[in-house]
């Protein structure tokens, strides 16, 4: 094994021109696909991650079909309780109860249709990040309380600041005519348009008596600390709630099915991309091999007709092809890796990105993520298809006959 | 002979060698070969499909509501509210708008509501149009799935998106009432039959427009015949300036004219990356061919160091070397440019139809863009791949065709 690594790593260097050649082909490629992969995986984490704390948790239980047709009367009953018998069932877990319901706010000089969100003021502030994201103003207190808390552009669009008062009128979940008039205590700043735009949040109770409900809501939040736990955290809020036919659990990716598709989409695109440039680095190798293998016909013929096996030659060839591989593995990396460990410090950014990132709730630098699982992926594959590369050349001293080979030129 | 040698030899001849050479390891050339049309299908494949996607969000999100260019009151886009109106086009704007660069305009009220069924009630943009002038700057009446499109200014009648007309649990034909405000802030309702149902690429849009007569909306908001906006269209989305420059002269006192770029940032930023990429991609494309080029030309380089020795002892100029090597990599290159483009196009052609990707509909929806990709072959973008492939192609065969013609004579020959 050893002998045979040696002569390996010697045939290589026979042409150093062209091994050096190809292994930059491979370390172009590895690269770049160390640079965007990590990219990826670093927006794709954000992209989750903001949207899911901002407000949509990583796990509701709800009314089944409220998630498909949100509508008031698709509510569940005794909601507060429910989320106090799911913390005891999750205790690592941040859980509140919201409503949630549409209607016209106006101001002394405006009226605009929006969402209106009941929600517990002490415990939404662990399952969304909106509550933190208040610029003017205080969050909500009291459960009871007349009191609102809005985004920037709906306060500017109102034209309200702190301390004004909005009616409210919509109708209750019985049908009856439902208003109220409340105080902004709260101005929230998200930096997502549809949510600073859309969306005022009351407390729980309040919401519950204005719009009729009783003790009805419309979800529990679940938010956890970290995505990995989604699953086990989904299976114990499934199992709580399995003998309650009208409630059902659902998590992020059912919430919030854009994201996932959104992220698989813009996988497959660039995985289709990738494909294509790792093909053409696997013609390189082949040409390479190919044409190292043609060159050694007498040498090869030697070989054979002193009663080397040809498996062995071919085992050799692709021996060639795995280190000359793995040099361009290492360096690719390496160079990737450098790369991406910079800008995960400083951040990536270019022009014009701000208007996507806003689209895509990200802030307007991203960075790259760097694990191992980033840096080897395309790599990796480049590894893999190098060797797949080397098959057709190596099959060929299958061929080989001795005598003939060489007395070839 | 000697003397024909050194008197560099005619095209035809050197050709003739150039393409010998090429085919004397026929399953080198053939991989390379291969490698450049795969590299070539990549680039021009790859680049209509994301042309495609970004063509058809663009001219989805402009050409039916924003327009080319706009005209609104100069705090409408700040705050976009009824008392922020304009007054019906005078006649120096309806001039302006009568220039040959306009396509299509119309004025429209666009004001927040409120809709509601006996079931549900949602926010909406409430739209007060003449469809005529919708028509003409771009609404589609194919996408009308239900009932029709709106007769006149003065049509009593709505028409709503699929997607609101199922979440208000309400059918063609029902009455829903809708509620916003007059300019004294007071709340207007009024009742509306729906007449017609439209369906648009994007659920979201089906859920926020509804259109009404602009006439009748007027009237319901005690607004006279003001309107909030006038959406200009002209005939090339990436060329405004001139419909732009000449609106902006006759602009009305107090009024803003932006074009599209300004009022749909997501939009112009995605065309300026997309730009940005088809460049990047088939230089990304060309770099990672560029090795095997190289290689492939200095193998046949290496193969031949006797025969060039030789070739120069007997008179042969560098310079015809250089020439030689160039016009195998030329030939080489052309003949994978071929194939390449042979196959893009026919590939793009094949897909005319459309590539359905409704598997991850919502997804495409977050990027702004609809369910099925049309590729979109650009000229353009053809040219730049075929360009790209011979200048830079060329350019990298030239250092190991120098170095071929740099081989001492003696040297080369004694070379084994």
């Amino acid at each position: 094994m050893i002998l045979s690594l040696r002569m390996a790593w010697r045939n290589l260097w026979r042409h150093k021109r062209r091994t050096w050649l190809t292994a930059l082909a491979m370390i172009f490629s590895n690269v770049l696909l160390v640079f965007m992969i990590s990219l990826q995986f670093g927006s794709y984490d954000m992209m989750i991650n903001n949207t899911l704390q901002a407000f949509s948790g990583h796990i509701q239980v709800q009314h089944p079909g409220y998630n498909d047709n949100p509508k008031l009367r698709q509510s569940i009953p005794a909601v507060v309780p429910l989320a106090v018998e799911l913390r005891s069932t999750l205790p690592g877990a941040h859980i509140a109860a919201r409503g949630a319901a549409f209607a016209l706010v106006s101001s002394d000089q405006r009226s605009l249709g929006i969402q209106i969100i009941g929600v517990e003021p002490d415990h939404e502030p662990w399952v969304s990040t909106l509550p933190g994201l208040v610029r003017e103003g205080r969050f909500l207190k009291d459960s009871l309380a007349a009191e609102i808390v809005i985004g920037r552009v709906l306060a500017r669009n109102l034209k309200v600041s702190v301390g004004d008062e909005l009616t409210l009128l919509g109708s209750g979940r019985d049908g009856s005519f439902a208003a109220g008039v409340v105080t902004v205590t709260g101005i929230f700043d998200s930096g997502s348009g549809d949510l600073d735009r859309s969306l005022a949040e009351v407390p729980l109770r309040y919401f519950q008596e204005t719009f009729a409900m009783r003790d009805h809501g419309h979800s529990v939040v679940v938010a956890v600390d970290e995505i990995d736990t989604v699953p086990t955290a989904f299976a114990a809020v499934s199992h709580e709630i399995q003998d309650k036919p009208d409630l059902t659990a659902l998590d992020w990716n059912q919430l919030q099915p854009g994201l996932k598709q959104a992220i698989q989409a813009d996988m497959s695109s660039a995985w289709f991309m990738y494909g294509l440039l790792i093909i053409l680095v696997a013609f390189s190798v082949l040409n390479t091999q190919l044409m190292s293998v043609l060159e050694r016909t007498r040498e090869f013929g030697v070989i054979t007709a002193l009663g080397v096996k040809p498996r062995k030659l071919a085992s050799l060839v692709i021996l060639e092809t795995a280190l000359m591989a793995l040099l361009g593995l290492v360096i690719g990396v390496a160079i990737g890796w450098m790369v991406a460990a910079y800008l995960n410090t400083v951040g990536f950014h270019y022009p014009g990105m701000e208007q996507m990132a806003e689209k895509f709730n990200l802030p307007d630098r991203v960075y790259p993520s760097v694990t191992f699982f980033s840096m080897i992926l395309g790599p990796g594959v480049v590894f893999l298809f190098s060797l797949l590369a080397a098959v057709y050349p190596s099959l060929r001293l299958f061929r080989l006959q001795p005598v003939e080979a060489m007395r070839a030129v | 002979m000697s003397s024909r040698l050194h008197a560099a030899l005619p095209v035809p001849a050197m050709m003739r060698l150039a393409w010998r050479n090429l085919w004397r390891n026929h399953r080198r050339t053939l991989i390379m070969l291969l490698a450049i049309a795969i590299g070539v299908w990549a680039m021009i494949f790859m680049t209509a499909l994301m042309r495609g996607m970004v063509d058809e969000m663009i001219s989805d999100g402009i050409e039916s509501l924003p327009g080319y260019v706009q005209i609104h009151h100069a705090d409408f886009r700040d705050d976009p509210s009824i008392q922020n109106s304009l007054q019906a086009p005078g006649h120096e704007l309806l001039s302006a708008l009568g220039n040959t660069v306009v396509a299509g305009w119309t004025s429209r009220v666009r004001v927040p509501a409120m809709i509601s069924s006996e079931k549900d009630s949602r926010g909406v943009t409430l739209l007060g149009v003449d469809p005529a002038g919708e028509i003409a700057v771009g609404f589609d009446l194919t996408n009308m799935v239900a009932g029709r499109f709106l007769d006149g200014p003065t049509d009593k009648g709505l028409v709503i998106g699929r997607k609101l007309l199922e979440r208000l649990e309400t059918r063609l034909g029902k009455r829903v009432v809708v509620m916003s405000q007059d300019p004294n802030n007071n709340v207007a309702d009024r009742g509306f039959r729906i007449v017609g149902v439209y369906k648009a690429t994007l659920e979201g849009q089906e859920e926020r427009f509804v259109y009404g007569g602009r006439s009748n909306i007027q009237s319901l908001l005690k607004m006279g015949s003001q309107v909030s906006e006038i959406a200009i269209t002209g005939h090339d989305y990436r060329a405004v300036d001139e419909l732009l420059a000449s609106i902006r002269q006759a602009r009305p006192p107090g009024s803003e004219v932006l074009p599209w770029m300004e009022l749909e940032g997501y939009l112009y930023s995605m065309m300026v990356m997309m730009d940005g990429f088809v460049l990047v991609w088939i230089i990304v494309i060309f770099v990672a061919l560029s090795f095997g080029l190289i290689n492939t030309l200095m193998m046949a380089i290496f193969e031949r160091i006797r025969e060039i020795g030789l070739m120069q002892a007997l008179g042969m100029r560098p310079t015809s070397i250089l020439y030689l090597v160039l016009l195998e990599s030329l030939l080489l290159l052309a003949l994978g440019l071929l194939i390449g483009n042979i196959l893009a196009v026919g590939s793009i052609l094949s897909l005319r139809g459309g590539i359905d990707l409704s598997a991850v509909a919502k997804g495409m929806e977050m990027f702004g863009a609809g369910s099925t990709l049309y590729p979109a072959l650009k000229l353009g973008d053809l040219a730049t791949a075929n360009v790209v492939v011979i200048v830079l192609g060329l350019l990298t065969s030239l250092l190991p065709a120098w170095r071929a013609s740099r081989y001492s004579p003696v040297e080369a020959i004694t070379k084994i």
